[in-house]
């Protein structure tokens, strides 16, 4: 369903991100992206959704390639594609239902998307979604007054309600709590599996991404060191992905490095 | 942090030597181009006059007080211009101010190298002059009246709220925009949706701060002839009318602090 | 399916009004739209006068494309020339005075009625514009820049002091308080403990002031008291717009030099 042929980026300063990563996700899989920080696993997601445009390579959804598309042929697949983030990204400043309406952005134009004026059918699958996961008697409520897992599964409902045939999911527990972490995990990995959606979760947590996912891919430094079923990672196999060294020892460390990874590259240009 | 040997026992010295002998020379200079600038001032000075000055100011006082009350009956009409001058003045700002702040912050501009520049001209050149000399200039352009007074407040606020205007679309976080452009949305919408919540508490607050400075600058806009309050003090100054001067001093400080209050409530409720 | 949810399926959404209240944002709403038409109305405009004055107005902006710097170049000097002395001295002495002030108007280090006083000349200076100040004392000192000078440093006081005050008053108080201890004197405290905390700041606003100082100086010559504002005001009398633009771009650049240097100085300040 989707597939990267020799995906390659380059950032303008010489980091090479991604080095010609070739992989492929049938219908419904649900699918978990290892690896230390600064390895390309943010890189790669964003450019499946060219948030990042990829210097070279091909990216096929279905029969559609994405790298050669212009802006409107893009914006029409990018429905097609819910993204979750790592700070959860909401609108802070706008209601949760505006949050999660702004989901059908992509399907509605300028002036009914500005007057909030959606279809109604919009409005009734948000509501469906909000209380699916909970979160109905919020619908009115402003943003910034909820929880961090609240807001989760609110960035959840906005990825949702594009009606999106791929998930891609960026550190979503990153901010959370070990609990809160496991519920939105949990959450995710069932809604894949109601809706039959392929989803690609880039999570840093390799006990909670064994937990729920049925296939592991290990990046370390752009390119892809394993791929398999989670019960295949053995310590030898982090190891390799992780380093040489002492491989939980990385981790600590890689999250000090985590500021100047050049995964935000629009912050990075300022 | 210099320390260095001296008769035998260390001496701990704030600067080195180079330094110390370089900030006396600084002070040196400032000095020399005050006393320089005083003696022009001085110069330029009848000071006849200033030895005269509390025999002068005692004589205004005595003409001044108390205030001509009854004229308040005639100053309804400029204040009602006052405030219009003021209020449209900034609302007319405030819509072009917008465009041109989207122009000049780094992240929205549409092209950083033609378009950015011009932006950024706009502000710095219509921030640099007073409302005083726009006001003077506009009069000269389209004859005296309120209208002039409007535009020049416009045209003087927009640099000063779309520089605050542009320095908050710099600050914003950009995740919040990334989301918005995610889900497949124009590059208008994400401005609606990503971008324009994310100002807006900086916008009002602005737009506030910059009334109250109009309401203050709007008062005296009628020395030159751009209609409001200060019509009446010129004429008033003209015909050596103290009580009436006074008078009009009085509400212009009385509007000052009310706007002040006003703008002040106002932010508090917005943030 | 909970029955919250079907109480809301099918139903109009719209976003929560900013203010709750119907009656009141009706009012508001009318009331504003009332207040700019009659404004509007107010504004008695004689547009056969606009019309003709188009004309002056695209010569005026055509002034610009060829400023006259020459034939009157020694008024436009002279009138700079005095501008920049009385924004200097005006600032000297502005900034000296305002720091004794800023230190009395500081609750957490002034007793109560230094405190009181201080404030007081504050609000006096607030309240009082720069160019009503310029007109009483062009009356009581007569023309020149002496009557300039003065409304500068009284501008100046205002403006600082009350900056000045409000960052003493938010100042981190150990820091100040471990001098104390120490068993500083009044004076020694203020230096040690005082100082070093405001003064990146205090240089900041005292740059920023000059600007302010001398972009203020170029009005004074209205109302009599020195500066390029007299010779300004000549220029448009007589209409000779290109001198008028000459002198306007004179302004704009230095005021942007000054910009540009009070960064560079607040950028080694701090």
């Amino acid at each position: 369903m989707l597939r990267l042929e020799k995906l390659v980026k380059t950032y303008k300063t010489g980091d090479q991100a991604l080095k010609s990563v070739d992989l492929e996700i049938p219908q419904g899989q649900v699918l978990a992206l290892i690896g230390p920080s600064g390895a390309g696993k943010s890189t790669m997601i964003r450019c499946i959704n060219r948030l990042v445009d990829p210097t070279s390579g091909q990216i096929w959804l279905e029969d559609t390639e994405l790298t050669s598309l212009s802006s409107g042929g893009l914006r029409r697949k990018r429905r097609e594609m819910g993204m979750i983030f790592q700070e959860y990204a909401l609108v802070e400043r706008l209601t949760v239902m505006e949050n999660v309406l702004s989901g059908r952005l992509g399907y509605v134009g300028f002036w009914r998307s500005f007057t909030r004026r959606y279809p109604q059918e919009s409005v009734d699958e948000a509501f469906r979604l909000l209380d699916r996961v909970g979160l109905l008697a919020m619908a009115d409520k402003r943003a910034d007054e909820l929880s961090g897992g609240q807001r989760q599964r609110v960035g959840i409902c906005r990825a949702l309600i594009q009606n999106p045939k791929l998930l891609l999911v960026d550190e979503p527990t990153a901010s959370l709590d070990p609990k809160t972490s496991r519920q939105i995990m949990r959450l995710i990995c069932e809604l894949c599996e109601e809706r039959g959606l392929a989803a690609i979760i880039n999570i840093h947590d390799v006990a909670l991404a064994k937990m729920f996912v049925q296939r592991v891919v290990g990046l370390r430094f752009g390119a892809i060191e394993f791929d398999g079923r989670p019960e295949a990672l053995t310590p030898d196999v982090l190891t390799t992905i992780y380093g040489e060294e002492d491989w939980e020892a990385t981790i600590e460390k890689v999250d000090d490095e985590d500021d100047d990874a050049p995964t935000h590259p629009e912050v990075a240009a300022l | 942090m210099p320390v260095y040997e001296k008769e035998g026992t260390k001496v701990w010295q704030r600067r080195t030597q180079a330094e110390s002998l370089m900030r006396w020379a600084a002070w040196l200079t400032a000095t020399a181009v005050f006393v320089y600038c005083w003696q022009q001032i001085s110069e330029a000075t009848t000071w006849f006059f200033v030895w005269d000055a509390p025999r002068i100011a005692e004589d205004i006082w005595t003409r001044a007080t108390p205030p001509r009350w009854e004229y308040i009956t005639q100053l309804g009409r400029p204040i009602w211009d006052t405030l219009n001058i003021a209020t449209l003045g900034t609302l007319i700002a405030l819509c072009f101010a917008v465009p041109v702040a989207f122009m000049a912050a780094r992240n929205t501009t549409p092209s950083a190298t033609f378009v950015r520049p011009i932006a950024l001209l706009i502000i710095v050149s219509t921030r640099s002059i007073n409302s005083l000399i726009w006001a003077l200039l506009l009069i000269a352009v389209i004859g005296p009246g309120v209208l002039a007074g409007v535009v020049a407040i416009a045209i003087r606020s927009i640099g000063f709220c779309a520089k605050l205007i542009y320095e908050a679309i710099e600050e914003i976080d950009h995740t919040q925009v990334e989301a918005i452009t995610a889900t497949g949305a124009s590059r208008w919408q994400v401005m609606a949706y990503g971008i324009v919540p994310q100002i807006a508490p900086a916008f009002a607050g602005v737009a506030v701060f910059r009334w109250d400075i109009n309401i203050r600058e709007s008062t005296v806009l009628g020395l030159v002839g751009a209609g409001g309050i200060g019509l009446q003090l010129s004429s008033s100054l003209n015909i050596l009318a103290w009580p009436q001067v006074s008078l009009i001093l009085l509400v212009i400080l009385a509007a000052v602090v009310l706007s002040e209050w006003v703008s002040a409530k106002v932010r508090e409720a917005i943030i | 399916m909970s029955t919250e949810l079907d109480a809301v399926l099918g139903q109009r959404w719209k976003k929560p009004p900013l203010i709750k209240r119907r009656w009141l944002r009706w009012t508001i709403g009318i009331g504003s739209l009332a207040y700019l038409v009659a404004a509007f109305m107010t504004i008695d405009v004689n547009w056969a006068r606009v019309y003709e004055g188009l004309d002056r107005g695209a010569a005026f902006i055509l002034a610009f494309t060829s400023p006259d710097f020459v034939s009157r170049a020694s008024d436009i000097w002279e009138g700079l020339l005095e501008s920049i002395i009385m924004t200097v001295a005006a600032s000297v002495v502005g900034i000296a005075i305002s720091i004794p002030i800023g230190l009395g108007a500081a609750r957490n280090i002034a007793p109560l009625p230094i405190y009181l006083i201080c404030r007081g000349i504050v609000a006096i200076s607030r309240a009082l514009q720069e160019i009503i100040v310029a007109i009483l004392l062009v009356a009581i000192f007569g023309f020149g820049p002496l009557a300039g000078f003065l409304t500068l440093s009284f501008a100046t006081i205002g403006f600082l002091s009350k900056l000045l005050a409000e960052d003493i008053e938010s100042m981190d108080k150990v820091q100040a308080e471990a001098i104390k201890a120490s068993g500083a004197r009044w004076l020694q405290w203020i230096n040690y403990g005082v100082q070093p905390q405001v003064m990146p700041r205090l240089v900041g606003l005292s740059m920023y002031r000059v600007d302010i100082n001398f972009r203020e100086s170029a009005i004074l010559g209205l109302v009599g008291a020195g500066g390029i504002g007299a010779t300004l005001n000549t220029a448009f009398d007589r209409y000779e717009y290109d001198t008028a633009a000459a002198i306007l771009i004179l302004i704009i650049l230095i005021v942007m030099s000054l910009e540009y240097l009070s960064g560079i100085i607040r950028a080694r300040v701090q």
